[in-house]
């Protein structure tokens, strides 16, 4: 097309820039590390171990994570039903949840004093052990599953209402759309969703190690903090950062090559009915994977609200103050994720770049602990980085955000492109007059989506990245961790809470926003 | 006065030539077989093709380093003609201003663009909440208002029944001429040629040939348009 | 660059305008400075009468105060770090950061003699398996009755955490060579091993283990704020390793004379008196008022260990390659 040969737009700079941005963040940190660094380092055999670790438990959970996501997905997506909106909401909770709070909710129903086991003991069988491989793997499938279902969901979402239509014009069986319709998107959507979802494996630390039940449970991220907290050395720091994002570019280069382009046909955004999955064997396998799925969902988060609710009301103010900045930082990080993902998106799609796609896939990879540190050694000689905490923190959140956003986007925003590009083209609206008429409208879904999940993350976020003197005023999961170090679980569970439920209150007002009016 | 001066689309073995001129208030029906490269010739004319060769003029200016949006072309897709999310009011708006910052006078000019196809009371609603002639008038009135000296349809009726495709060339021919605009309009139906045109333009074996008087050509028609009309020679 | 100017121009104003009340910053520990610590307490009782202006940064825990002093240098605004201990004072003196504190210091009450005049204690304690009375009726009383018990654990990962850290040790200090075997026999009792102290406690309370690895002081904290005496910590024949948490002047400070104010505030009554009840630690020097009550009723073993100074390191990374090569599976 006349366009992708064209010269650099002014959207081409804005969008170059927001990439350069991030890859200042993430590289040039890691550089600023190593520069920082006493002496030149070498991985070791525990090293290698952790690599190997990290690497096969990183596959696995993704892997099952996304093969469990697609049959939810398919239900989610041809089923209606009452609650239906509020469970897609929930599918967001996991995933945003503070790991402690979630491990703590995953060990209530699954650990050797939580209900299962004590359900089991009713049956006279003996309570199952979440702890080892296979724990690391259930946790990061109770994190991840739900996700994968959110984007995969989208995926089926975006095909157009017209295409079932005609399929139910020809007669097809569910298997017929399955192989004609789903499996081409399937196709599409899969890669990216499992690229996602393996990076987000990949830095896992302590769910890792506290489900994987010992050291041998050791990643790479596990092993950074090792290197710069325990022994103090940077250079091995930045070289296990460096392979962990070099690790991340493979599988992106693989996912990237393997996910077909996107593309093809538009529709009229009508809702979808669905003429092919009526039969009552269809019902009932949708209803078991929803039920199933819903259970293994909400059965965690309802024990977060259970040991939490009995402290609702005795928390002391304090609480509520770190929830209003929370929000503030959380409101704030949503709002760098869009300035930050839309320009790179267009410059993507507009320069037909799946490398400015990718770069902007690896920060999930980055080390939270090398880009705090290596801020912290570029901004010290400049300012006082105790005073920038929190804007970093929102900042650093909204880049680790920005992934998620840019899959969200990227595949409606070639889809819009597609269907209207010419026309838009043909009467002159580019820039902001684009973005204002043409995208925004058409990206609704996704861009409330994005928000919703880069407002939630920034919110369960620790809020402390390293270096950076953690707010004498905290953020709420920070005074959540610092009831917890004080003994006071029971307000901390509150505090769990509050968090829980203003994350989840922040997703479905942005997410809801979004595909309210959606035939628009 | 359009000019195509050696014009050479390309896309590996597949080429489609062209070298000719259409006078200035012309209307030139497209005729030729499927594939030939018919909407291909008005895509390069638009400025949505890039030219493997040769050079687009208008009245003798060079138009073929000119963005779409900056020749003097309106254009009308077989689908996908208005934006789903936008209003019928603000589908035409978008003729006028692209960023829809119009002022009273643009919006009246909108309202009488709407009524001029005969949507009055309709600027409010959806493209999903209208039927495909009234989506294909929406399209239109923003084509009139954009006042463009080159008027290129590449088949924008042919979803509409026999009856309501005729009324929409009705509607073109009186709005071109209202506009004094140069028609091409990609065709299927010979007859639509023969009611709107005044040449035709057969697009076959990887040329697009100069226009031809419709008359002429219809009462001795070439080995290629006969094999296309499946008329016996 | 002009920002920067700029920047720059305004914190000089805002120096010169704080000229008149000088101003003390302490690196410390995240649940120092918390509501529920002793930072807010000690911050108001030392500004009453220093006339400066005390402020705390937080970071971390003990290991990132020392990272972070080590990555600022000489350049660094800190005056004081508060909260290393003692498996960190001989690479933090290795890094000459630190001034020897120019004070008096009183009679400590540690277990063991204290002779460092640069790390000043300002708290300390015992680690200890905790352990609910119901569940473990008869506690196990050194680490082979543990080992033979079959008492779930719950413990800490050395390399992330300062407890871990410590059972690492002592583990080393009774054990000594045999400290592998050990942990290879005592390791299927462990249910897993977390990031931090808050995972394991909270995990513990949850159910998930008998005991887990804390502070003997950690049940007066049911006792005293809860009113439950259920829980309780085991004291080992063998003994049970130290912590002592430790306060030092950087060499580079600007305010050295107030520095050494603080340090010799912490080991007053008026400090000393918060720590019981605001970090569930033992005060280094036992206030006038002697201890909260509660306190009477916590385990003391007999015998306390602890490795200090360069032998401190040197065991950390030969129990941690023995503790790996053990434990990973």
């Amino acid at each position: 097309m006349a366009r992708s040969l064209g010269p650099l737009s002014r959207a081409d700079v804005t969008g170059a820039a927001a990439l350069a941005l991030v890859l200042a963040l993430v590289l040039g940190t890691l550089v600023a590390v190593t520069l920082r660094a006493e002496a030149a380092a070498g991985l070791g055999p525990a090293d290698w171990a952790a690599i190997r670790f990290t690497l096969v438990q990183a596959t696995l959970s993704a892997a099952l994570s996304v093969a469990l996501a697609v049959p939810v997905a398919r239900a989610l997506a041809r089923r209606r039903f009452p609650g239906r909106s509020v469970l897609i909401t929930l599918l967001g909770a996991p995933f945003i949840l503070p790991v402690i709070v979630a491990v703590l909710g995953l060990i209530a129903v699954f650990g050797r004093a939580g209900i299962f086991s004590t359900a089991l003991g009713w049956l006279g069988l003996e309570p199952i052990s979440i702890y080892g491989f296979h724990g690391v793997v259930i946790a990061h499938v109770f994190f991840n599953l739900p996700l994968a279902t959110r984007l995969i969901l989208q995926g089926w979402l975006a095909m157009p209402a017209e295409r079932f239509r005609l399929a139910a014009s020809l007669g097809f069986a569910p298997a017929d759309i399955a192989r004609t319709l789903e499996r081409p998107m399937l196709r599409q959507v899969l890669p990216g969703a499992f690229l996602v979802i393996f990076l987000l494996c990949l830095t896992s630390f302590a769910v890792a190690l506290t489900l994987g039940g010992g050291p041998g449970a050791t990643t790479i991220e596990l092993a950074i903090y090792q290197a710069f907290r325990f022994d103090f050395d940077l250079g091995k720091a930045a070289l296990l950062a460096l392979v962990q994002v070099g690790v991340a570019g493979a599988a992106a280069i693989i996912a990237l090559r393997v996910s077909l382009p996107e593309g093809s046909g538009a529709g009229l955004d009508r809702a979808v009915t669905r003429w092919d999955a009526a039969t009552p064997l269809l019902r009932i396998q949708d209803a078991a994977l929803i039920g199933l799925a819903a259970l293994f969902l909400i059965l965690p988060l309802a024990m977060i609200a259970r040991d939490g609710l009995p402290t609702l009301l005795h928390l002391p103010a304090s609480v509520g103050w770190a929830a209003l900045r929370s929000l503030a930082v959380a409101l704030a990080s949503a709002a760098l994720t869009l300035a930050l993902a839309l320009p790179i998106a267009a410059l993507a799609q507009h320069r037909r770049s799946k490398l400015a796609e990718g770069i902007g896939t690896l920060t999930i990879a980055a080390s939270p602990l090398v880009i705090g540190t290596g801020l912290f050694i570029l901004l010290f000689p400049f300012v006082d980085p105790s005073r920038l905490a929190l804007p970093v923190t929102a900042l650093v959140n909204a880049v680790m955000a920005l992934p998620f956003a840019l899959r969200a986007l990227m595949p409606a925003l070639s889809q819009v492109e597609a269907d209207f590009g010419q026309l838009a083209d043909g009467l002159g609206m580019t820039g902001w007059a684009r973005l204002r008429h043409l995208w925004l409208p058409r990206l609704r879904r996704p861009l409330g989506f994005a928000t919703g999940l880069a407002a939630a993350l920034s919110m369960g976020d620790l809020g402390v990245v390293a270096m950076f003197a953690a707010p004498d005023e905290g953020t709420l999961p920070l005074t959540l961790y610092r009831l917890m170090a004080a003994y006071r679980m029971d307000l901390a569970a509150g505090a769990a809470l509050v968090l829980l439920a203003l994350s989840l209150a922040l997703f479905w007002i942005f997410d809801r926003g979004g595909r309210l009016d959606a035939d628009a | 006065m359009l000019t195509l001066d050696h014009v050479l689309v390309q896309w590996g073995d597949w080429k489609l030539r062209a070298d000719f001129r259409i006078e200035r208030g012309a209307r030139v029906a497209v005729l030729g077989p499927s594939g030939a490269g018919k909407s291909t010739l008005l895509a390069a004319i638009a400025g949505f093709q890039p030219l493997a060769a040769g050079r687009v003029l208008w009245d003798g200016a060079d138009i073929t380093p000119l963005p779409p949006a900056s020749r003097p072309v309106s254009i009308l897709f077989q689908d996908n003609n208005l934006f789903p999310h936008l209003t019928a009011a603000q589908n035409v708006g978008l003729g006028l201003r692209p960023d829809l910052r119009l002022d009273k006078a643009q919006h009246i000019a909108v309202e009488e663009a709407l009524d001029r196809v005969g949507l009055e009371g309709l600027a409010a609603r959806k493209p999903g909440q209208l039927s495909g002639g009234q989506a294909a008038r929406v399209a239109l009135a923003r084509a009139l208002l954009r006042r463009k000296p080159l008027m290129l349809l590449d088949e924008p009726f042919g979803a509409l029944g026999p009856a309501l495709r005729v009324e929409m060339l009705a509607l073109v021919a009186e709005i071109v001429r209202e506009t004094g605009a140069t028609l091409l309009t990609v065709s299927h139906e010979p007859a639509d040629a023969k009611a709107l045109a005044d040449g035709v333009i057969l697009v076959a074996d990887g040329a697009a040939h100069p226009p031809v008087p419709t008359s002429e050509i219809f009462a001795d028609p070439p080995e290629a348009l006969r094999d296309y009309l499946g008329q016996p020679g | 660059m002009k920002a920067l100017t700029i920047a720059a121009g305004l914190s000089t104003l805002a120096s010169v305008a704080m000229a008149e009340t000088p101003v003390l910053t302490i690196y410390t520990y995240d649940s120092f400075v918390a509501e529920w610590g002793p930072g807010p307490a000690v911050e108001a009782a030392f500004e009453e009468t220093c006339d400066c202006d005390l402020q705390f940064v937080s970071v971390g825990d003990g290991a990132e105060i020392l990272a972070r002093l080590r990555l600022e240098g000489a350049r660094s605004p800190a005056d004081i770090a508060l909260g290393l201990d003692t498996n960190l004072t001989a690479a933090a003196s290795e890094t000459g950061l630190f001034a020897p504190a120019q004070i008096d210091t009183p009679a400590l009450d540690l277990p063991i003699a204290w002779n460092d005049d640069t790390f000043i204690p300002f708290d300390w304690g015992w680690f200890a398996f905790v352990y609910d009375k119901e569940n473990v009726p008869e506690p196990p009383s050194s680490f082979e009755d543990l080992i033979a018990s079959d008492h779930s654990l719950l413990i800490q990962d050395p390399r992330s955490s300062t407890p871990g850290l410590g059972l690492l040790l002592w583990m080393k200090s009774v054990y000594g060579d045999e400290a592998a075997d050990a942990w290879a026999r005592l390791n299927p009792q462990i249910v897993t091993v977390t990031k931090g102290w808050t995972e394991a406690y909270g995990m513990f309370l949850e159910g998930e283990a008998d005991m887990v690895l804390s502070y003997t002081t950690s049940p007066a904290y049911h006792l005293i704020a809860e009113d439950d005496d259920s829980k309780s910590a085991a004291a080992f024949d063998e003994g049970n390793y130290l912590q002592i948490e430790v306060a030092a002047k950087l060499a580079s400070s600007d305010q050295p004379d107030l520095a050494d104010d603080f340090l010799e505030f912490m080991l007053s009554d008026a400090f000393q008196a918060l720590i019981p009840e605001t970090n569930w630690m033992y005060p280094a020097v036992t206030p006038e008022g002697g201890l909260p009550e509660g306190f009477e009723t916590l385990a003391k073993p007999d015998t306390s260990l602890l490795y200090l100074g360069d032998e401190a390191r040197e065991m950390r990374d030969e129990a941690l390659a023995e503790w790996l090569a053990a434990s990973a599976r």
